[in-house]
């Protein structure tokens, strides 16, 4: 089993994700995680998925979304050159003796406090998959209350 | 440009396509449909039950070799041709199916007769729509009807608001539409048929395996013409019945769970398999690590999701099988590549073999058995009916021992296994070919899902022939408790049924029946002969067998024989 994370352009009308998402669903492939927005043309969104399962299971999954008829477009970025990233926002309970140690954790991974109350901090963190795992282990001890992920979004690094 | 209401665009389409055909029933959204509709020379047959409806238009389809199309109204009208639409998909027939709905101001009020049928449908249809402005009426119909008939065909819903079909639009008659993301690919890669030819070159005991890809694309004549130069014999899928001649010698039969002996043991022993517009589906394949165990596989269709989804493929081929055959037909014919029966003699003897000593066989003693009956309604129709059948016992039974010489001939729900089917889609067939003979081989038990459509056989006076093989069981599940559950009949005894020639009589159609063998030949002929459709009821062995059979999950040169 691997992760592969497929790019899609799709009509941008109502219903299309519901048949993206059915397609898993009827078909028992996992969703991951799943993050979709309009493109620069406004009738054409992209889809980020990230998906699990091996060669065959993937291979079948790139065919049966090409033959949606609303998917103009897909690709498994997975084996090729591209660039991944995921947000979170993670709210953590920011008592007086762990409130500098969250900034200073803050600070080595390059993210940003957007909120602050008297016990709790909001981070807006980037990055990959990994990077978020790692931020997450390092401030669950402090005692995270919520968290929302966007999942991945990704392109294809141009030729240099 | 010409203003029209939506429902006189929806006929101005229709006409455009060449329809000359609507199944449907009417309901409180689509009378404006219905009312344009009469105005019109296309002919409407009012079904008793949309899943008739459904099942006639995919009848229809499959006759003809064109779309059918049905129309109902919303909500419930809607939801009973689920099961229509989802045979269509599964077969890949080409059908257009047209449903009504409530006013767009009311759509998610859970209105009267509301049915979000286009979210219902999404998983067993190729593509629907939900036409939210009369603007766009045109353009929508056009690309229901291009994408269900092009690439893998398949049917295609669209939903037609009442507001939408009664409102006014601007209508131009359009071009066939272009689709930026809907192209599906013809033409095979020529390396691709290169790579086929070599291993065709090499093989010394090939079997050419025909689905039902072949008849959809009319590649018939291309396949023949293929294994002729080959002299690779020849089997085919449920749904590839009829591709190939059923009368010729290198003809194995059908293949799979109920596959003659010598078709299930040429799969096990090919060197080389080729499948045409065939997907592999488990009932052909048995259990899929010891299905052509030995063979290099070239895989031909249209679809590419076909192609090693459950069987890893030598040679992939992605294109329309009648393209693709005549591809390799000219590239077999450039290399003068062509082999002799003589060239094939140590592997046609063996074939030869398997079927001299294990054959389709039965004994008819004092009670009619059910393969006499399809036998004599094969000889007395001399191979030229059209058969549609129900599913179960029947299906398989028509599949073994009607020979099916040309495509278009047998109508049967392969993939979804629809009971409830045969009796519609044979009105569909009689529809599309007035001057052919319509038989359903039906069983007891399927019948009675969609009897009531007799009405409409009486009705417009099609003369499609009923053969129920009666054995007062669910037959086939009854052989499935037989073997594999200790005999325990459970929910499958269906004694209590009515007197099916009386039903008949009731709807108004001549009603038969035979209760001994020597009553088959002349209720058969009496049934056959007469000018309007008749049900021929026979009641047969009741715990008679389809065989060979082969155990779900086992291997499918591993049958049961008897």
């Amino acid at each position: 089993m691997q992760k592969h994370t497929v790019s899609l352009l799709v009509d941008n009308e109502p219903g299309v994700l519901s048949r993206v998402t059915g397609l898993f669903s009827g078909r028992g492939f996992n969703i991951e995680s799943l993050c979709v927005a309009e493109t620069v043309d406004p009738a054409i969104s992209r889809i980020t998925l990230v998906t699990l399962g091996d060669d065959a299971i993937a291979e079948q999954i790139i065919k049966q979304l090409n033959k949606l008829v609303n998917v103009v477009k897909v690709h498994d970025l997975t084996g090729t050159d591209y660039v991944e990233r995921e947000m979170a926002l993670i709210k953590v309970s920011a008592k007086a003796g762990s409130r500098a140690e969250i900034l200073r954790i803050v600070d080595i991974f390059r993210c940003k406090v957007v909120d602050v109350s008297p016990t709790h901090y909001t981070i807006e963190v980037t990055g990959t998959a990994d990077k978020l795992e790692a931020i997450l282990s390092l401030l669950k001890p402090m005692g995270i209350k919520e968290i929302a992920r966007t999942g991945a979004i990704a392109l294809g690094r141009e030729r240099k | 440009m010409k203003t029209l209401t939506g429902a006189q665009i929806i006929m101005a389409v229709l006409k455009d396509e060449g329809v000359d055909t609507v199944f449907g029933f009417p309901g409180g959204v689509v009378i404006d449909i219905f009312d344009e509709l009469s105005r019109t020379d296309i002919q409407h047959i009012l079904v008793r039950h949309e899943q008739g409806a459904a099942h006639a238009a995919d009848g229809y389809a499959r006759a003809k070799g064109s779309v059918g199309v049905f129309l109902v109204t919303s909500g419930p009208g809607a939801t009973n041709t689920v099961s229509g639409l989802a045979s269509a998909y599964m077969d890949s027939i080409p059908v257009v199916a047209l449903t009504g709905q409530v006013p767009t101001g009311l759509i998610g009020n859970d209105a009267f007769q509301e049915v979000d049928i286009v979210g219902i449908t999404r998983p067993c249809t190729k593509h629907n729509y939900l036409v939210k402005r009369t603007e766009d009426l045109a353009r929508v119909l056009k690309e229901a009807f291009h994408i269900a008939r092009s690439g893998r065909p398949g049917p295609v819903l669209v939903d037609l608001p009442k507001d939408v079909t009664q409102g006014k639009a601007k209508y131009k008659p359009l071009s066939e539409p272009k689709m930026a993301s809907y192209k599906p690919t013809y033409e095979p890669n020529v390396k691709q048929l290169r790579k086929a030819v070599e291993l065709i070159k090499e093989s010394k005991r090939p079997v050419v395996f025909s689905g039902g890809g072949v008849i959809l694309s009319g590649a018939s004549r291309e396949l023949t013409a293929f294994a002729k130069m080959l002299s690779a014999p020849v089997t085919a899928s449920l749904m590839g019945l009829g591709s190939f001649p059923g009368t010729d010698p290198l003809w194995l039969g059908m293949l799979g769970m109920h596959g003659t002996y010598r078709a299930n043991m040429a799969i096990g022993a090919c060197d080389l398999l080729i499948g045409v517009g065939v997907r592999f589906d488990d009932r052909v394949t048995g259990k899929v690590e010891t299905f052509a165990p030995n063979a290099k596989i070239i895989h031909v269709d249209i679809d590419p999701t076909s192609i090693s989804k459950n069987i890893p493929v030598t040679v992939p081929v992605v294109g329309d099988c009648k393209t693709s055959l005549k591809g390799l037909n000219s590239l077999l014919d450039d290399e003068k590549i062509k082999f002799t029966r003589k060239s094939r003699k140590s592997w046609l003897d063996k074939i030869e073999k398997w079927k001299s000593t294990q054959p389709l066989k039965y004994e008819q003693r004092d009670v009619i058995k059910p393969q006499y009956v399809i036998e004599q309604l094969y000889a007395l129709t001399k191979g030229k009916a059209i058969i549609t059948t129900e599913v179960g016992q029947n299906q398989m039974w028509a599949a073994q021992y009607y020979h099916f010489d040309r495509p278009n001939c047998f109508v049967t729900s392969g993939g979804l296994g629809c009971m409830g089917f045969g009796l519609p889609a044979a009105i569909g067939a009689q529809v599309a070919c007035p001057n052919r003979t319509v038989v359903d081989v039906a069983g007891d038990g399927s019948i009675q899902m969609n009897i009531q459509e007799l009405a409409t056989a009486a009705q417009y006076g099609l003369p499609v022939k009923v053969v129920i093989l009666n054995n007062r069981y669910l037959g086939m599940v009854r052989q499935w408790q037989e073997l594999f559950y200790g005999k325990r009949y459970v929910a499958t005894d269906i004694e209590l049924a009515p007197d099916f020639a009386k039903l008949a009589e009731a709807y108004g159609v001549l009603g038969l029946k035979a209760t001994k063998p020597e009553e088959v030949g002349p209720v058969l002929k009496k049934g056959l002969e007469s000018p309007g459709p008749a049900v021929m009821d026979f009641w047969v062995e009741r715990e008679e067998g389809v065989y060979p059979m082969v155990p779900a999950g086992k291997a499918i040169t591993e049958m049961l024989l008897a």
